[in-house]
């Protein structure tokens, strides 16, 4: 408790802007929801035959998993890519159901003796509907937005994958570091966020469920003002973001995080340009999308990920090769790979400490011998990958007797340490290894390609500025993989702020 | 002669798929004349009335409201120029006694200031003092008294037409006795054409000067309510025999 407390307060101008982001994407997409929902609630109030098809599609759209709408949405143009258009678009969808679905409701609800008063009294339809159905209709309306509105503080947490900000951010830098408190620092303003917006709203219908219509405008307008008033606070503290600043993307795991910022540091200080952070996206195909669109600039790359996840190519063990064919590959659809930092991050396959050496384990090849009684769990990304799990099987003759249990990669490292697995694939330069005594087995068939890291960047944007690379040729071979581990051993085990585990490397190798 | 307020020329309707409601129906209502169309329930009397603010157009023949088809009038006008008061009374509830009265007024534009006066106006007309009922809301109102905004609301920008959908329908015999009286009261003072229509003929005696009986469709009576009340037509005879007495002692 003590340990949030001081991470908020340490954190608090951060904090503030991911709350300020975080409010903005639910009352951006709720507002545009309702501008959409409530007259499309009032078309399909109107034609019963358009209201079940129209109820169908927008149910089925609520049941895609948002994860999964957000990969749909990534290859799209205008409203697809990475960042905040594309979670207000899914937002909005999302949105649109209850809205809809409660317009409809509210109207057809409406005693027929009243709508035909209105049209006996010579109410053109636009009148009725303005001064008689849609204030009666109001207070149902509300109930589908407030549906709406607490879906929505929910939902953006997971528009933190996409780059779009909000407090998702902590919640999935605490998944990538297996860190508590940074989840519940994200968690629990968003938890709190959906009680006041769901109160809020819930007491606006109340009020204007008590059918006093002066009562109601005054109502209506006192919230308008104070959504508005948020919305506004919210923007002055979300606009951090500078025009023209270089934008540096990020994987979702730890040392993508370091490695995010390293760039960031170095381009503001060696190339003096600003930087806009759009680190923990949510994987390489997310990354390399957003690097195509322009969404993100600049970002590291493991020259084997690129080689096989990207572009599909066989897999290679030479390592100058593989950096060749990648540049090349890249090249040709505008980008530039840079020299690389200096480390390989290879895939490691990891088991406990205690086991390697009570059963003298030393080799993949010594793993595969166990593979018999053991279970073995991966990462979403190592399963589906061609250089992943059915070629190590392979390579190797690797015998489970079940299915290997497929994971997040950080919680598999915790996986293995608590015995609930026998044996991971995890990076050679993750910090938890050290921390949580695993043991990593030599690939002695060298099965895995090279995953040298290095920055990939638009060339557009290298043509443009060229001070920006000359200061990330500078980061050429400076990066050991010691240096790695122990960044990433001060991330996840020390729980040290990763802007400044890369301020105190960089001061250290200047 | 003057044109007649209303006319229905040789009317028929059916709602689609079902029998005929009205069959060559024709009927005359002279200006300034109270109409009592009495008929069994589901004898067509509600059609009758959306005929003549065109809610309802006619399969046949033409209704004329002030020698015009309804056909030719402008819907929005026509309903402006027609006031209608319902069985339901259909008050709307999220607006106080003065905004349902006020309704009309506002459709057509009035600026506030000619609004307030005759608002206060009417509902001293219909017996519900102004300052005592203006602000109520229509939750609060007994049976009587939302009939009476009712007819307040109907009457707002003094229509030379008014129609009535079994006004007095649901309320209880007292009540429904002083609405009566106040109904005659009221008329006696605007002189508007009015149908009325009502499945009880005592009603029609108590409020109207001709009676039409309405059945089947078609008119089989219309005439001054005394020589109505002395038919012998066996069809109005029924309805006549209908109409509670007192016991003598």
């Amino acid at each position: 408790m003590t340990r949030l407390l001081s991470f908020w307060l340490s954190h608090r101008a951060e904090l503030a802007s991911l709350f300020g982001q975080h409010v903005l994407l639910v009352a951006g997409s709720t507002f545009v929801a309702v501008a959409i929902g409530v007259p499309l609630g009032i078309f399909s109030a109107r034609r019963p035959r358009m209201a079940s098809p129209l109820m169908a599609v927008a149910s089925i759209v609520q049941t895609i998993p948002s994860l999964a709408m957000f990969g749909f949405l990534l290859p799209v143009p205008f409203i697809g890519g990475v960042g905040a258009r594309a979670a207000l678009v899914v937002l909005i969808l999302y949105g649109l159901l209850p809205i809809v679905r409660t317009t409809i409701a509210g109207l057809r609800g409406i005693d027929p003796a009243i709508r035909e008063a209105g049209v006996a009294m010579g109410m053109t339809a636009g009148e009725l509907l303005r001064q008689v159905e849609l204030p009666l209709a109001l207070p149902s309306i509300v109930a589908g937005i407030r549906v709406a509105a607490v879906v929505g503080v929910g939902s953006a947490t997971i528009a933190a994958a996409i780059g779009a900000g909000g407090l998702g951010e902590y919640i999935y830098r605490g998944l990538s570091m297996v860190d508590t408190t940074v989840i519940l620092a994200g968690a629990i303003p968003a938890a709190v966020l959906a009680l006041v917006v769901d109160g809020s709203l819930l007491w606006l219908e109340k009020q204007l469920s008590s059918r006093r219509r002066s009562s109601s405008r005054r109502v209506v307008a006192t919230t308008a003002a104070v959504i508005l008033a948020a919305v506004m606070v919210a923007s002055a503290s979300a606009a951090r973001r500078a025009s023209g600043a270089i934008v540096v993307g990020s994987k979702n795991f730890t040392e993508q995080l370091v490695l995010g910022e390293l760039l960031a540091q170095t381009i503001e200080r060696d190339a003096g340009l600003p930087v806009d952070r759009r680190l923990n996206l949510g994987g390489t195909l997310i990354c390399d999308q957003a690097l195509i669109t322009g969404d993100i600039d600049v970002y590291v790359e493991y020259t084997g990920t690129a080689l096989t996840a990207v572009f599909h190519q066989p897999v290679s063990n030479d390592s100058s090769a593989v950096f060749d064919t990648v540049r090349a590959l890249y090249a040709k659809t505008g980008r530039t790979l840079l020299p690389p930092l200096g480390f390989n991050n290879t895939f490691a396959i990891l088991v406990r400490g205690d086991e390697a050496r009570s059963r003298g384990l030393r080799t993949v090849d010594d793993a595969a011998r166990e593979s018999g009684h053991w279970k073995a769990g991966f990462g979403y990304e190592f399963v589906e990958r061609p250089d992943g799990y059915d070629g190590l099987a392979k390579a190797y003759g690797m015998r489970f007797p079940e299915a290997p249990r497929v994971m997040d990669l950080t919680l598999s490292y915790r996986a293995l340490a608590a015995g609930q697995v026998d044996m991971i694939a995890g990076d050679a330069t993750a910090g938890l290894i050290k921390g949580l005594d695993l043991f990593q087995l030599e690939d002695n068939r060298h099965y895995f390609p090279p995953y040298d890291a290095a920055a990939v960047a638009r060339a557009a944007t290298l043509l443009r500025y060229p001070q920006l690379r000359t200061a990330l040729e500078k980061l050429s071979g400076r990066v050991s993989a010691a240096d790695m581990r122990a960044m990433n051993y001060a991330a996840d085990v020390e729980h040290r702020d990763v802007p400044v585990i890369v301020r105190e490397f960089l001061a250290r190798t200047r | 002669m003057a044109v007649p307020a209303i006319e229905f020329r040789g009317v028929s309707f059916a709602r689609p798929g079902r029998p005929r409601i009205l069959d060559h129906f024709s009927l005359t209502v002279e200006s300034g004349d109270v109409l009592a169309l009495v008929g069994r329930s589901g004898a067509g009397k509600s059609t009758l009335l959306k005929l003549v603010n065109r809610l309802l157009l006619p399969d046949e023949g033409a209704v004329l409201v002030e020698g015009r088809d309804t056909r030719e009038w402008e819907p929005i006008a026509l309903r402006r120029n027609v006031g209608y008061v319902l069985q339901d009374v259909g008050l709307f509830p999220h607006m106080s006694v003065a905004d349902n009265v006020a309704v009309v007024p506002r459709l057509e534009g009035w600026p506030a200031d000619r609004i307030a006066p005759r608002v206060h106006e009417l509902l001293d007309l219909v017996g519900l003092p102004a300052g005592e009922f203006a602000a109520r809301w229509p939750d609060e109102l007994s049976g009587g008294q939302r009939q009476r905004v009712g007819v307040a609301r109907a009457l707002a920008v003094d229509p030379p037409v008014l129609l009535m959908d079994e006004p007095f329908g649901a309320l209880d015999p007292l009540t429904r006795a002083e609405l009566h009286a106040e109904f005659r009261r009221i008329q006696s003072r605007l002189r508007k054409t009015v149908i009325i229509v009502t499945h009880d003929m005592g009603e029609a005696f108590a409020l109207a000067d001709r009676v039409g009986v309405l059945e089947d469709g078609q008119l089989i009576a219309c005439d001054r309510a005394a020589a109505v009340a002395a038919s012998t037509d066996p069809r109005v005879r029924r309805l006549l025999d209908a109409i509670v007495s007192v016991p003598r002692s």
